[in-house]
C-alpha cells in the first residue's frame, strides 16, 4: 500500500514543461562528454586507457559497418528479451499465488531469498555448465535476476487491495475471477510496472553476466574480446550500447506506464 | 420494496491473534420494520460495524443470527446494499462505470447498465459522467458510492458511517439528499454513525449500543414528523431526544 502511495505522489507532482526537462537531461550528457574530452586533453591517462570521444565514435561506425556491433547487440537483446519474458511471466504467476496464500509464502520464501541474496556472478558459471555456452544459459541467468524483484512487486501489488474493496466485491456477489480481473490486477498494476522497470534493466545485466562467463556472441563477449586486444574504444562502444539498450527499455516501460496508469495523473 | 430485519440472540466472537476469543458483539435482539430508518450509535469498539457486516452477510455470527423477512442471512444478499465511510471507488473507472459496477458484475449488457447509471446522475446531483475518482471531491465521490448502492435497487440499505469522512456542510447536504431519496423509495435503512445530531435528524429510531461486547442499552423513537427541516434541530423535541441519546451513550 505504501509503495502505491509513494508512486502516486511521484506521479502527481506538478510537472515542469517537458521541453525544459529534455533540455536539462541533454545538458547533463553533453557536460560528461566535455569533461571526458578535457581529461584526454590534459593527458592524465594514456590513450589506451581513456581514448578520446572521437575515436570511440569512429570505432562505433566501424563496428556498425562491418556488422560486428549488430551481431553482438542482436544476440544480447534477444537473450535479454527472452529472459525478461520468462522471468516476468513466471514471477507474476507465482507472485499472484504467493500473494494470496500465506502458507505458500512460508514454504517458498526462504528458498527465494537464498537464491536472490546470492550474487548472479556466483551462480552464472554454474548455469553455463548446466545449460551450455549457447543462448539458453544467458536466458536463464537473465530470467533468474528478473524473477525476484518482479515476484516481490507482484506480491505487494496483489496485497495492496484495500480490505474494504474486497468487502465491496463480496457484497456485490463478484466471482473470484471478476475480483481478480477488475480489482486485484488493476490495483497491482502500478507496483507491477515499477517492478518491470527495474527488471528490464536487470535483464540486460543478466544476459551480459552470462556472456562474460562464456559465449559465442553478445555484447558481454565483445567487451571481453576487445579488452584482451586493448581495443578500449570498442569496449566503450559496447558499454555505451548496453547503456542505450537499458535506457530504451526503461523508456518503453515508462510509456506503457503512462498509458495504463492514466487514472493516476488526473487531479 | 423493503424488508424486515430481525436480530435474535446475535453474538459475534473473533479469534484474536493470540488465540483467545474476543467477544465483540451481543447477545443482541432487535427488529426493524420494513421501511424504517434506524441509526446505531455507541462508543468506539461497540461492534457497530461488525453488526453491519453480519447483516451484510460478510461476517458469520457465532451464535444466534439475523433474519431478512424471516430468511436467515448466511451470505451477501442481492436485496441488501452496503455503503462505507470511504467511497471505495475504482480509480480507473469513470463515474458512470463505477455506478454501473454492480450491474456489470451481474452480467447486465453495457448499453443497459450505462443507461441505468446515467439515469441516476440527476438524482445524485452529479453532472460529471466521464470524470475519474481522482477528479472528484470527497462529497462527490460519496455521491457516486451512493449511486452504486441505488442502482442495485436494494430493499435494505446498510450505511456504515457514510458521511463520517466529510466536512460538516457537505455532510448535511448529502444526508438531506439521502433522506429525500429514501422518502421516495422507503427502503429499510440501518445506519451506523457517531453523530447524534445526524442520527436524530434522519432516523425513525435510534439504537444505542454499549461498550464491547456491544449490547442494546437504549432504543429511542424519534417522533419528529417528516419531512424534517434543518430548523427542526432547534426545536425542544429535537433537543430532548438528542439529550436522551447522549446520556445513554455516556452510560454505555
Amino acid at each position: 500500500m505504501q509503495a502505491v502511495k509513494n508512486l502516486q505522489s511521484v506521479q502527481m507532482r506538478p510537472r515542469k514543461p517537458a521541453f525544459r526537462r529534455a533540455w536539462l537531461s541533454w545538458i547533463g550528457i553533453v557536460s560528461v562528454i566535455a569533461l571526458w574530452q578535457i581529461v584526454v586533453w590534459l593527458r592524465v591517462y594514456p590513450e589506451f586507457i581513456i581514448p578520446p570521444p572521437i575515436s570511440v565514435v569512429e570505432r562505433f561506425w566501424e563496428a556498425l559497418a562491418d556488422g560486428t556491433l549488430w551481431l553482438h547487440t542482436s544476440t544480447t537483446v534477444s537473450q535479454m528479451l527472452a529472459g525478461l519474458l520468462f522471468g516476468v511471466v513466471s514471477a507474476v504467476i507465482l507472485g499472484t499465488l504467493i500473494g494470496k496464500s500465506r502458507a505458500l509464502e512460508a514454504l517458498l520464501s526462504p528458498l527465494i531469498v537464498a537464491v536472490q541474496s546470492t550474487p548472479v556472478v556466483a551462480y552464472a558459471p554454474l548455469l553455463v555448465i548446466w545449460f551450455g555456452s549457447g543462448p539458453t544459459s544467458k536466458i536463464v541467468t537473465s530470467a533468474l535476476i528478473v524473477f525476484f524483484p518482479m515476484l516481490l512487486n507482484t506480491m505487494i501489488g496483489i496485497r495492496s487491495v484495500p480490505v474494504m474493496m474486497h468487502d465491496l466485491m463480496r457484497s456485490l456477489h463478484a466471482t473470484r475471477w471478476q475480483t481478480f480481473r477488475m480489482v486485484e490486477v488493476p490495483y497491482a498494476l502500478p507496483v507491477l510496472l515499477g517492478g518491470l522497470k527495474v527488471s528490464a534493466t536487470l535483464a540486460v545485466i543478466g544476459a551480459v553476466v552470462g556472456e562474460f562467463v562464456m559465449a559465442d556472441a553478445g555484447l558481454g563477449r565483445l567487451i571481453n574480446q576487445a579488452r584482451f586486444s586493448f581495443d578500449t574504444p570498442l569496449v566503450l562502444v559496447a558499454v555505451i550500447t548496453l547503456a542505450a539498450i537499458a535506457r530504451f527499455m526503461y523508456g518503453m516501460i515508462s510509456v506503457l506506464e503512462r498509458r495504463l496508469l492514466f487514472w493516476q495523473r488526473r487531479q | 420494496m423493503s424488508a424486515e430485519i430481525a436480530a435474535r440472540n446475535l453474538t459475534v466472537s473473533y479469534q484474536a491473534v493470540d488465540g483467545r476469543g474476543l467477544h465483540a458483539l451481543g447477545p443482541i435482539n432487535f427488529t426493524i420494520q420494513p421501511g424504517e430508518f434506524v441509526s446505531f450509535v455507541g462508543p468506539s469498539g461497540s461492534g457497530k460495524s461488525t453488526l453491519i457486516r453480519v447483516v451484510a452477510g460478510l461476517v458469520n455470527p457465532t451464535e444466534g443470527g439475523v433474519w431478512l423477512d424471516e430468511t436467515p442471512v448466511t451470505a451477501p444478499s442481492p436485496r441488501v446494499a452496503l455503503m462505507f465511510q470511504e467511497a471505495n471507488l475504482l480509480p480507473w473507472r469513470t463515474v458512470t462505470d463505477n455506478i454501473a459496477l454492480p450491474l456489470e458484475l451481474a452480467g447486465v449488457a453495457k448499453k443497459e447498465r450505462t443507461a441505468a447509471a446515467l439515469a441516476l446522475l440527476p438524482r445524485l446531483g452529479l453532472d460529471c459522467p466521464t470524470s475519474y475518482p481522482a477528479e472528484l471531491s470527497g462529497g462527490m465521490a460519496q455521491r457516486v458510492a451512493l449511486g452504486r448502492v441505488l442502482i442495485q435497487k436494494p430493499d435494505v440499505l446498510l450505511l456504515d458511517e457514510p458521511f463520517g469522512a466529510l466536512d460538516a456542510l457537505t455532510r448535511e447536504r448529502l444526508s438531506q439528499d439521502l433522506i429525500h431519496m429514501w422518502e421516495h423509495d422507503r427502503q429499510t435503512v440501518m445506519m451506523v454513525t457517531h453523530d447524534i445530531h445526524e442520527a436524530v435528524m434522519l432516523s425513525d429510531r435510534i439504537i444505542v449500543l454499549s461498550r464491547r461486547p456491544g449490547q442494546v442499552i437504549a432504543d429511542i423513537r424519534v417522533s419528529i414528523p417528516r419531512p424534517r427541516a434543518q430548523e427542526d434541530a432547534y426545536s425542544t423535541a429535537f433537543g430532548d431526544i438528542a439529550l436522551l441519546v447522549r446520556s445513554a451513550i455516556e452510560r454505555a
